[in-house]
């Protein structure tokens, strides 16, 4: 009996398939069989985002996703993010901002930011505090993550 | 495995508490489960599977079960509710489940499934300790099923965290009402972390029904639920602490389950 499963997936709009082992989380098959390691672990338990991915159109901790429910969904990370062109606006933002300082949360943030930026283009600063609170960043005190993402929403 | 965002946790760090299971099975994509029906009517049929943000992203529920929406919108970050669902909150049947509250306020009504064929539990008496319920090995819940809320009918679940979001509960209430001209028709209030399960203080439904819906009577329900609460004293808070929130909590969600059952709206926390 085989002791991994064949999982076929779109990731960043490319088709991918990976063998996992039952119980490995989405972010280890990310990180360590597709070699995509944008996406950190942190707490590995769901509180602090840093591994957070979009995942069929929602963002998710990946950490609390298995890899084996990847099968047919549609997966962006980091990675995905930017285009050929260049950076995204909410990278952009994050940069001219000084949103980061050790960057482990970066990729989390930015995940998130998106999502949120897509589907509302003009958020409050209440509301972006309030989607963003599944994201712990332990340098910047979330000012200026704050002001990144209201500096994005205006030039998305 | 629904949301899984309890159980992929405990099977990392804690696999006995989940009775270390060979076998997982993903029901996500189980119909039944995956149910999110409401008619005025009929009252709103809840899929154990289904993630939070469905339910209040849905506006008929979102207007029909305002303490439902208070939990699920509470529950976790984004990231969360995105996955997590009110069956799976339910099924770890911590004390501090934001969503048992809220439910047990709604009146609501588990379906179970085992080999023999399902079985109906109120909300109220599923879950029977820390962590511990009425599921046998072999079932599965398969639903809750919400009454269609009566008119004049308003609910509220709220809770006392040091932050503002993402946390556990050092006391909630979920509390609901339903007016006659400015009496108190009937009220249900419910605790969360104050007792070994999520508490339903019936001698606050006894004291309250047929009373003007009024400040003294606000008081009268927070001075009960203080005297009902058996709390410990962890990490989180201490017994006198989760007393003394259990009145303020039930003051201020029975106050505010009798605005939205005038019309009225409430701030959000």
């Amino acid at each position: 009996m085989p002791t991994k499963t064949h999982v076929q997936t779109r990731i960043n709009g490319e088709d991918v398939d990976f063998l996992c082992e039952p119980r490995q989380s989405l972010l280890e098959c990310l990180r360590d069989v597709v070699g995509l390691t944008g996406s950190k672990e942190g707490c590995n338990d769901g509180n602090c985002g840093a591994c957070t991915v979009n995942h069929d159109g929602r963002i998710v901790d990946s950490c609390l996703v298995l890899g084996v429910e990847a099968e047919g969904k549609e997966i962006l990370t980091i990675e995905g993010v930017a285009s050929p062109e260049g950076l995204h606006p909410i990278q952009q933002a994050f940069l001219e901002n000084a949103a980061l300082q050790c960057g482990i949360c970066t990729p989390g943030f930015i995940v998130a930011s998106k999502a949120l930026l897509e589907a509302e283009p003009n958020p409050s600063e209440q509301r972006i505090r309030l989607w963003l609170a599944g994201n712990l960043c332990r340098c910047t005190g979330y000012d200026k993550i704050v002001r990144a993402v209201m500096d994005a929403a205006g030039k998305m | 495995m629904a949301g899984g965002t309890d159980l992929i946790v405990l099977l990392r760090v804690n696999p006995e508490r989940v009775n270390s299971p060979e076998l997982i099975v993903d029901i996500k994509e189980i119909p039944e489960l995956n149910e999110l029906s409401y008619s005025a009517t009929g009252g709103l049929t809840l899929g154990a599977a289904v993630p939070c943000y469905k339910i209040y992203q849905n506006p008929e529920v979102a207007k029909a079960y305002p303490g439902l929406i208070d939990a699920a919108s509470l529950i976790g970050g984004i990231q969360i509710q995105g996955r997590a669902s009110i069956g799976g909150n339910l099924c770890n049947s911590t004390p501090s489940a934001d969503s048992i509250p809220a439910m047990i306020a709604h009146n609501v009504m588990c379906k179970i499934a085992g080999p023999n064929g399902t079985r109906e539990v109120a909300v109220e008496n599923f879950c029977t300790g820390p962590s511990q319920n009425v599921l046998e090995s072999n079932e599965l819940l398969v639903s809750l099923h919400f009454p269609p809320s009566p008119d004049n009918f308003g609910a509220r679940y709220i809770r006392f965290i040091p932050r503002n979001e993402m946390d556990i509960a050092v006391a909630g209430a979920g509390v609901s009402v339903v007016l006659d001209n400015g009496t108190l028709k009937s009220a249900r209030v419910a605790l969360a972390s104050v007792a070994p399960t999520p508490l339903l203080v019936n001698k606050i439904s006894e004291a309250l029904a047929g009373q003007p819906a009024n400040e003294a009577t606000v008081q009268e329900a927070g001075k009960l639920a203080k005297e009902a609460a058996s709390p410990i004293t962890d990490m989180r808070g201490t017994v006198e602490y989760r007393k003394h929130l259990c009145d303020v909590l039930t003051r201020r969600a029975l106050a505010a389950a009798i605005t939205r059952a005038k019309g009225g709206t409430v701030d959000a926390d």
